[in-house]
């Protein structure tokens, strides 16, 4: 049989099926960084607290996740949530809890070390012009930590987006698996539909991922200014 | 009645003891000189005044009324308190105009049309009206300063505190900021000021604290002071602002 090579992309839906895993990717990226970062700005003021019981409790939560693989809180979700509660929970919302589990995490800790990077002068300078502590961080240690955030945020939701290849583990069809699919169904006419498929699969990475470190650099750039 | 009294503050770090048993008054329209060697609690004094460091003992009032109390709502007290710190403390992401306009609008709650306009007069009278929406960093140290000065009178401030506010300036810079001070002195602002310049102390001083060790040592009027130092200590603080037994010609041990 002949080789199809690169024409297995364009193959019956072959292209409508792989954007549509990745859109499924994009979603389950995107909305949890949204979760994360929404929550992980408060959590990491939290973690600068004076008390040492909420810092501890804090600190407990940011190393389980880091300690923890990503699969294995997917299967916990997944699988064990489910025996435990009789709740069955679908893949992609799974995937969803899971990655702002994470993502708060990380984004708090990254939350904390800008806003404990700050000379401690500009918190004082706020006070001592009558402000509450909420204003303070308002108008003072936020904005002025978003800045501090840029490159560490971008990192994190790129680093989500590649994570999101894990959620196939669960039952969800996302880019790659869909890839797979494809692959497996196009082997026997083409034997280099692997190669393209995947090759392809990593040019979509490529170009959701890339813009968004270049938008970074360049707002980065600016604010240097 | 005392604009600012201040009755037996002890104030401790860990078990040191870094405040001890301090008492002063300051009456309103009063300049304050507080002198001391460095690490006599010059600084630590100031922030206990304005409620960033907390007090193990004593009272601290304001227009009679004790400020020092657990119900203190420090963010109400510190808008009648201005303070400028040595250290160039502007907010780096916000215009000159911006720096000052923000106590005023969100802690005072004010027109902002009226603050905008005694905005501009105060930086008119320091010189940097031009410098309005400049950053910080597009500033020098001295202009700085002297928006910092400004960001607090525009709190309409009945004490102000400057903490060693030209330290870390060049030589060529002390002395505009300086100026502005003795301008505020002029003015009748009722100060409290740490400084290292001792002719400007001499000029702007009603009355000499000297700190040391955290304990008040002397206190005297400013020329009483320079002049005639009561305590060995103070003496010696003097002594190393004096250079003129150094000069040439002067060395006791000199052969002709
Ligand atoms: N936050 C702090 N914690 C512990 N010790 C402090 C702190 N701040 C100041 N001190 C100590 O208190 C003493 C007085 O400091 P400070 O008020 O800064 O002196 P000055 O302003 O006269 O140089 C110094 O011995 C200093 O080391
Ligand atoms: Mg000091």
């Amino acid at each position: 049989m002949q080789d199809l090579g690169i024409r297995v992309l364009i193959e019956g839906n072959n292209l409508y099926r792989l954007m549509g895993g990745l859109l499924i990717t994009i979603r389950i990226a995107i909305i949890s960084a949204i979760i994360s970062i929404l929550f992980g700005i408060p959590f990491g003021i939290v973690m600068t607290s004076k008390n040492k019981l909420v810092r501890f409790v804090c600190r407990t939560y940011l190393e389980a996740v880091r300690i923890i693989p990503v699969m294995v809180w997917l299967f916990i979700f997944y699988f064990g949530v489910p025996k435990l509660t009789g709740i069955h929970i679908a893949g992609d919302v799974v995937s969803v809890i899971v990655f702002s589990i994470w993502g708060t995490a990380e984004m708090g800790d990254l939350v904390r070390g800008a806003v404990t990077s700050l000379p401690k002068h500009q918190k004082e300078s706020g006070k001592a012009i009558g402000l509450t502590n909420l204003q303070i961080y308002s108008y003072i240690i936020i904005p002025q930590s978003i800045r501090r955030l840029l490159p560490g945020t971008i990192n994190l939701v790129t680093r989500m987006i590649k994570t999101t290849s894990l959620v196939v583990l669960i039952g969800v069809v996302e880019v790659l698996k869909v890839g797979q699919q494809v692959i497996e169904s196009f082997v026997l006419q083409s034997p280099s539909a692997s190669f393209w498929v995947y090759g392809f699969i990593f040019f979509l990475y490529f170009i959701i991922c890339y813009p968004i470190s270049l938008f970074a650099r360049k707002l980065e750039l600016r604010w240097k200014e | 009645m005392a604009l600012l009294e201040v009755i037996g503050l002890n104030k401790y770090f860990d078990g040191f003891h870094v405040l001890k048993d301090i008492s002063f008054s300051v009456e309103k329209g009063e300049v304050v000189v507080i002198l001391g060697p460095s690490g006599s609690g010059k600084s630590t004094l100031l922030r206990c005044i304005n409620g960033l460091e907390e007090i193990q003992s004593g009272q601290i009032k304001l227009n009679g009324e004790v400020i020092n109390e657990d119900s203190t709502k420090w963010h109400l007290i510190r808008q009648k308190i201005g303070m400028v710190f040595q250290s160039y403390d502007l907010f780096p992401h916000m215009t000159v105009f911006e720096n000052i306009l923000l106590g005023p609008l969100k802690a005072q709650k004010r027109d902002k049309k009226e603050v905008a306009r005694q905005a501009e007069e105060l930086l008119n009278r320091v010189g940097l009206l031009d410098r309005k929406n400049f950053y910080p960093r597009q500033l020098s140290g001295g202009q700085r300063q002297r928006v910092a000065i400004v960001r607090a009178l525009c709190m309409n401030p009945e004490l102000m505190l400057f903490d060693e506010v030209t330290a870390s300036l060049d030589p060529e810079m002390v002395r505009e900021v300086l100026d502005v001070m003795l301008e505020l002195a002029k003015e009748g602002m009722t100060m409290i000021i740490v400084t290292h310049e001792m002719e400007f102390a001499k000029a702007v001083a009603d009355r000499i604290i000297f700190l040391d060790g955290g304990e008040i040592t002397e206190v005297a009027g400013a020329q009483e002071f320079f002049t005639d130092p009561k305590t060995e200590r103070a003496k010696n603080f003097l002594n190393i602002f004096n250079f003129k037994e150094y000069k040439k010609g002067v060395d006791n041990n000199e052969k002709i």
